[in-house]
């Protein structure tokens, strides 16, 4: 049931936005660079949100998009930011595997996900059931941002792009979950912000650096 | 084959080979305007040209056949790439010679000869360019494979003319392979003409050169070979470019005179604003530290390869 | 009156093309047993018995060449030689065709080559060398006649003993002793797995001939078993990783006509066996038999490219290049196996044609390098690629036939590499049609890792040209080299030649590879009707025409040389080079081997095991050492040396030196021996 063919088109074309951003959310060598593609990921999904809400014609999903938007796109990069300026991390992003090598791995997570999803993808019935693949992809993706760096900050960036790839999933798979999860979500996501935010002032007045690795000198010997 | 394709396939050519220097003129004075200063007049390296020509060769004493040789192989197969690539019509004998893949071949013999030629002195500024050059040659070649791979899995052929014919018919601008292979040739653009962020055309410092090192060596004739031959493999790639993207416009198979000469002055203005988009481009970018280019070159084959993913998850998958 | 003669006698020849061909090969153990006439004369041997060789080798070419062209069917005979019940069977059908073209092409310029380079018997007594050799090209091509195990084994094993003792030819030296042990080692263990191979083949029957083994009807897990079995094995001759380790020891040990026998022409042997098993004796059943190929392939190709790169030795550098070509050709066997399990056969032929296509030119540009190596060696003494340098002025010759090898083998149009390397990645276009889920989303990423290593083989070989030819002499003593004499140009010229013409004109070698994918999964390729330009699948999807590159490309040259005379002028004047102004500039100034292969060492370290010592900054005298080794060494080889050593010392009581003891495993062998018959 296509209103048009342009939508279907448009809503392809924002999908493979995400992917290219969780790509250079792997690339990136510099923390602030990492926030504004968050909030540019916040904002590809408020604007398929509202295509499929207008496409499937459902109101409740307008209050979705809203809420990623009031959330997403514009409160948390800026708690974000805020949190970085204080902590004066803003710049270097050292890895534990180089570029090139996490790339290859991107890619070969992207054609697993790819090649889980098409079965799924054909047995759901909604306008964006093609994009399951490209939101596993995209959890997929932050997961591995998350395993392969070393400062703080950018764990909390991938958990969050995670719950990004999740809100996308859902929209494409079943048109959204119910309100009140959402809701639930969205509280749950911005308390955990601020505890990683308190935890991270404690690891840095503890070690005097944002590195993890010095987490490791915690165990027991 | 008629017999009017030859003429519009030599001058085709002659086309190119008059209008490459005036491209990289014009991609001369956007990137002055950007940067607030004034530029040389737009027929520039048309004098440059002319002053080299009327020099006399100044070779080194150890200069073999090669060295010398080198320069016309050079324009010779830039010659032959600007008769394959269908920039104004698409009804070109000679384009029957080499797809999109034996397009990349002519574009690697180019750059051996090269680099062999910048080897053939034997002073440290040689070796170092070609070694680089070579260097940025294998990390290219993945990415523009991939992104021909998406051409041909998007419009069934490989062949340039075809590739054309095709895209024209039925276009889709904003189908996500076609915008993700587009990136991808952007940046292998940049990487194999040797514009920031891998290379600074206009730098003389010998630690960050690539291409000029490689030319350190020539002068006079040679050298106005060599550099016609890179404004014409930067115009070429353009024209892949544009055939690739955007060739609405072009003269299909089959066409009156009048549907030429609208297809000339389609060109002309494509070429006016791919030449601001480039100078845009090299304007806001610093050039990269030389063992940051493989991550450059790989973002470029990874955006080619998602694309080709991209298009085997959904569109294989269309027609809801 | 003679031309009648010469007619009736070439329309016989050609009518009984499989009695020819075995009258071909007897040809070269004739010219074996003649060399031991006059053992010590190198006039003999080298100047009239190689000839005579060579014309041997274009005789084989023009029989093969005419049988593949005229499309007989295949023809077997049964020889009266070899055991009671079984005796030799030999058949000729397009496949053994086509590898014995290959044969002869290039057995002709090596011979024609080694008939002017062998001048001092390189260790060895020239009639010696002359039995080895010539013996050693007819078991290669008794090889692709066979037609059952037996035959197929004798002459496996005659070749890879022949070839050690060309490769130890000059034994007084250590090292190669003992590059020789480890390649006859290798040798032994792959034909050990390739017995065991047809033993799995044969179901049962207990009949060794291949007729039967293409009859009997495997249990999958058997049909396996014979694969993996025959993988390891030609695997292990071709050079396929992890089994590679013999060949960058072994191809420079080698006097280089040698080296040249075993890059072109031996390797391509196991080429052959692997192509006969899987697609003719085993049916091509599984596809997944076609993934593990295609990842071995692709993985050894991308090794030998890097690893090639990072060679200061001119010939171990050539090794490590046959590595990766030989990893080419299995990426498209392994592709062909897919296409035809998935019942794709038009696909399926093209990966075929392409892969036996690139086999013909490797045996071609490969040849050429090492005969190139070998004159180079000959006028300069010099193996290491740090002592080399600016030899085109004193070899002219050398320098640009060495040239035509380079751009082919670098794969640039209008050259041969070109045209197996554009089938090869034209099939890959295809492969997003193939039926299985992960897999054809992959396969096309390994199209991108094909492109990454022929731009790799166009940088090494770079590399090798460059540091050899050009530039400055790195050592004085390099002004007094002399040019190769005029055996060696003619037999160069002779593959330069062959190199040309399938590179301008592929449609005859895409005629003939399309009758052996005939044979082999049932589909030809079909010639297209314009003479110009290939198309194999369809015109509008893609063509290349070799002629219109050459022709354009020369015509611009002329036309600009004759346009810049005229409008300008042609003057010149010499001077020292300009360097940026650098007032002194020694040969020492360039690039090393070891600088030029710097970015490839920096981007792929981690294929490598490297150890660097890197200067201080204090130090009185600084030197940088690096020194890069195979990882296979450590990680597979040694672990299982010592394994066996162990295992050895473990069962080494059996050998406790008292007579009583043996005489005792004696007689309990007989009363064993008794139980079992009786």
């Amino acid at each position: 049931m296509l209103r048009s063919h342009l939508d279907v088109e448009l809503l392809k074309l924002l999908a493979a936005g995400m992917l290219l951003i969780s790509f250079s959310m792997l690339a990136t060598r510099r923390t602030q660079q990492l926030i504004t593609l968050f909030a540019w990921q916040g904002t590809i999904l408020f604007l398929s949100t509202t295509l499929v809400a207008h496409e499937a014609r459902l109101t409740e999903l307008y209050f979705s998009a809203g809420l990623t938007l009031i959330l997403k796109v514009i409160t948390l990069p800026l708690i974000l930011h805020t949190l970085i300026k204080r902590l004066g991390a803003q710049w270097d992003n050292e890895r534990l595997v180089n570029i090139p090598v996490t790339m290859l791995v991107g890619l070969v997570l992207v054609i697993f996900a790819f090649g889980l999803a098409q079965p799924i993808s054909l047995l759901a019935t909604t306008v964006t059931r093609h994009t399951i693949g490209i939101a596993l992809a995209v959890i997929l993706l932050s997961f591995l941002m998350m395993i392969t760096r070393r400062k703080a900050v950018t764990q909390v960036i991938g958990f969050l792009a995670m719950e990004n790839g999740l809100f996308l999933a859902a929209t494409s798979a079943t048109y959204g979950m119910p309100m009140v999860i959402e809701l639930g979500i969205a509280l749950d996501l911005l308390v955990a912000v601020f505890i990683l935010g308190i935890f991270i002032f404690q690891i840095r007045e503890q070690f005097d650096s944002l590195d993890l690795h010095h987490l490791e000198s915690l165990r027991e010997e | 084959m008629r017999g009017i394709a030859f003429v519009w396939q030599f001058a085709e050519v002659i086309l190119a080979i008059v209008l490459a220097p005036l491209f990289v003129g014009w991609i001369a004075q956007c990137r002055a305007w950007m940067q607030n200063r004034s530029a040389p007049p737009l027929t520039q390296q048309y004098r440059m040209l002319r002053k080299l020509f009327n020099k006399d060769a100044a070779l080194a004493e150890n200069a073999s056949r090669l060295f010398r040789m080198a320069p016309y192989v050079l324009f010779g197969t830039m010659v032959l790439a600007a008769a394959i690539i269908p920039s104004v019509v698409t009804d070109l004998p000679f384009a029957r010679a080499a797809d999109a893949i034996a397009l990349i071949g002519l574009f690697a013999t180019a750059r051996v000869f090269q680099a062999l030629a910048a080897m053939d002195i034997g002073t440290a500024f040689g070796t170092l360019g070609a070694r680089r050059e070579m260097m940025v040659g294998f990390l290219a070649e993945p990415a523009i494979l991939m992104v021909f791979f998406n051409a041909f899995l998007l419009f069934g052929s490989t062949a340039l003319t075809g590739l054309v014919d095709n895209y024209a018919t039925h276009p889709s601008l904003i189908d996500p392979s076609v915008v993700f292979a587009a990136i991808a040739f952007v940046m292998v653009l940049l990487a194999e003409n040797a514009r920031i962020p891998i290379d600074n055309p206009a730098t003389h410092l010998e630690l960050t050169m690539i291409h000029e090192a490689m030319v350190l060596e020539y002068s006079a004739r040679h050298l106005a070979l060599i550099e016609w031959a890179s404004s014409l493999k930067l115009f070429n790639y353009a024209c892949i470019g544009i055939a690739l993207f955007i060739p609405w416009g072009i003269a299909i198979h089959g066409a009156a005179v009048g549907a030429v000469l609208i297809a000339l002055i389609t060109l002309i203005l494509k070429l006016a604003v791919c030449g601001a988009a480039l100078a845009l481009i090299e304007s806001v970018s610093a050039k990269l530290r030389i063992f940051r280019a493989p991550e450059f070159m790989a973002m470029a084959f990874l955006i080619a390869v998602l694309g080709l993913l991209v298009h085997l998850l959904l569109g294989a998958n269309t027609g809801a | 009156m003679i031309a009648q003669f010469w007619c009736n006698f070439l329309s016989t020849v050609f009518s009984h093309p499989l009695d020819s061909t075995l009258l071909v090969v007897a040809c070269w153990p004739l010219i074996a047993l003649a060399c031991l006439l006059r053992p010590h004369s190198i006039r003999y041997v080298a100047r009239f018995l190689f000839p005579v060789g060579a014309l041997v080798c274009v005789a084989m070419f023009l029989l093969a060449g005419t049988f593949l062209i005229s499309g007989h069917s295949r023809q077997v005979m049964i020889l009266p030689l070899g055991l009671p019940d079984l005796p030799f069977h030999v058949r000729l059908d397009a496949l053994s065709a086509f590898f014995l073209l290959i044969l002869g092409l290039a057995g002709a310029g090596i011979s024609t080559f080694s008939a002017g380079y062998f001048r001092s018997g390189e260790g060895t007594a020239p009639g010696l060398l002359g039995l080895h050799y010539h013996v050693f090209l007819a078991s290669m091509a008794v090889v692709m006649l066979a037609d059952d195990a037996y035959l197929f084994m004798v002459a496996w094993e005659t070749m890879a003993l022949t070839s050690y003792f060309l490769v130890t030819s000059q034994h007084r030296i250590p090292e190669i002793r003992r590059a020789g042990f480890l390649y006859l080692l290798m040798a032994h263990l792959g034909a050990v797995c390739i017995l065991l191979s047809f033993g799995a083949m044969q179901g049962g029957s207990w009949q060794f001939t291949f007729d039967a083994m293409r009859s009997a009807s495997l249990a999958p897990f058997w049909a396996t078993v014979a694969f993996t079995l025959a993988l390891l094995g030609f695997g292990a001759k071709a050079g396929l990783v992890p089994l590679h380790v013999w060949l960058p020891e072994a191809h420079p040990a080698a006097p280089s006509p040698v080296s040249a026998m075993m890059s072109g022409l031996m390797l391509k042997t196991a080429i052959y066996g692997m192509l006969r098993i899987t697609f003719d004796l085993l049916h091509v059943q599984f596809w997944q038999w076609g993934v593990a190929v295609f990842a071995l392939g692709l993985f050894s190709a991308l090794f030998g490219a890097i690893f090639a790169g990072v060679q200061t030795d001119m010939k171990r550098l050539l090794a490590y290049s046959s590595i990766e070509n030989v990893g080419l050709i299995f990426t498209g066997i392994g592709l062909s196996i897919l296409f035809a399990a998935s019942n794709l056969r038009l696909f399926a032929a093209l990966a075929l044609a392409a892969s036996l296509i690139h086999a013909l030119n490797h045996s071609l540009f490969k040849s050429m390098l090492f005969l190139a190596t070998g004159s180079v060696l000959h006028a300069t003494r010099q193996r290491s690629l740090g002592k080399l340098g600016g030899l085109i002025r004193s070899m002219p010759w050398v320098a640009a036939l060495a040239l035509i090898a380079t751009l082919a083998i670098a794969g640039l149009p209008p050259l041969n590499g070109f045209v197996s390397e554009w089938l090869l990645l034209q099939s890959f276009l295809y492969t997003p049609q193939l039926p299985h889920a992960f897999i054809n989303m992959l396969i096309p990423i390994g199209a991108a890792s094909l492109a990454l290593t022929f731009a790799l083989a166009a940088y090494v070989m770079v590399k090798f040209y460059g540091m050899i030819f050009l530039g400055q002499p790195r050592e004085t003593s390099l002004a007094q080299a002399h040019d190769a004499n005029w055996l060696e140009r003619i037999g160069l010229a002779w593959l330069a030649a062959g190199c040309i013409a399938i590179g301008v004109q592929p449609q005859l070698a895409l005629h003939a590879a399309g009758k052996s994918t005939g044979m082999l999964v049932g589909q030809t390729i079909a010639p297209d009707p314009s003479v110009w330009r290939i198309a194999p699948i369809a015109p509008e999807q893609a063509s290349y025409s070799g002629w219109i590159f050459l022709a354009v490309i020369l015509c611009t040259v002329a036309v600009t040389f004759l346009a810049v005379r005229l409008l300008a002028h042609g003057r010149i004047r010499r001077t020292a080079p300009w360097d940026c102004g650098y007032p002194w500039q020694t040969s020492r100034m360039q690039d090393t081997a070891e600088g030029f292969g710097q970015p490839i060492r920096h981007m792929f370290g981690a294929f490598f095991r490297m150890e660097r010592e890197l200067p201080a900054p204090t130090d009185l005298t600084p030197r940088y050492r690096v020194h890069i080794e195979d990882r296979f060494w450590r990680a597979l080889y040694q672990p299982i040396a010592v394994a066996v050593q162990r295992l050895a010392d473990a069962l080494s009581f059996l050998q406790g030196g008292r007579l009583a003891i043996y005489l005792l495993f004696s007689f309990l062998t007989l009363l064993g021996l008794l139980v079992f018959v009786l």
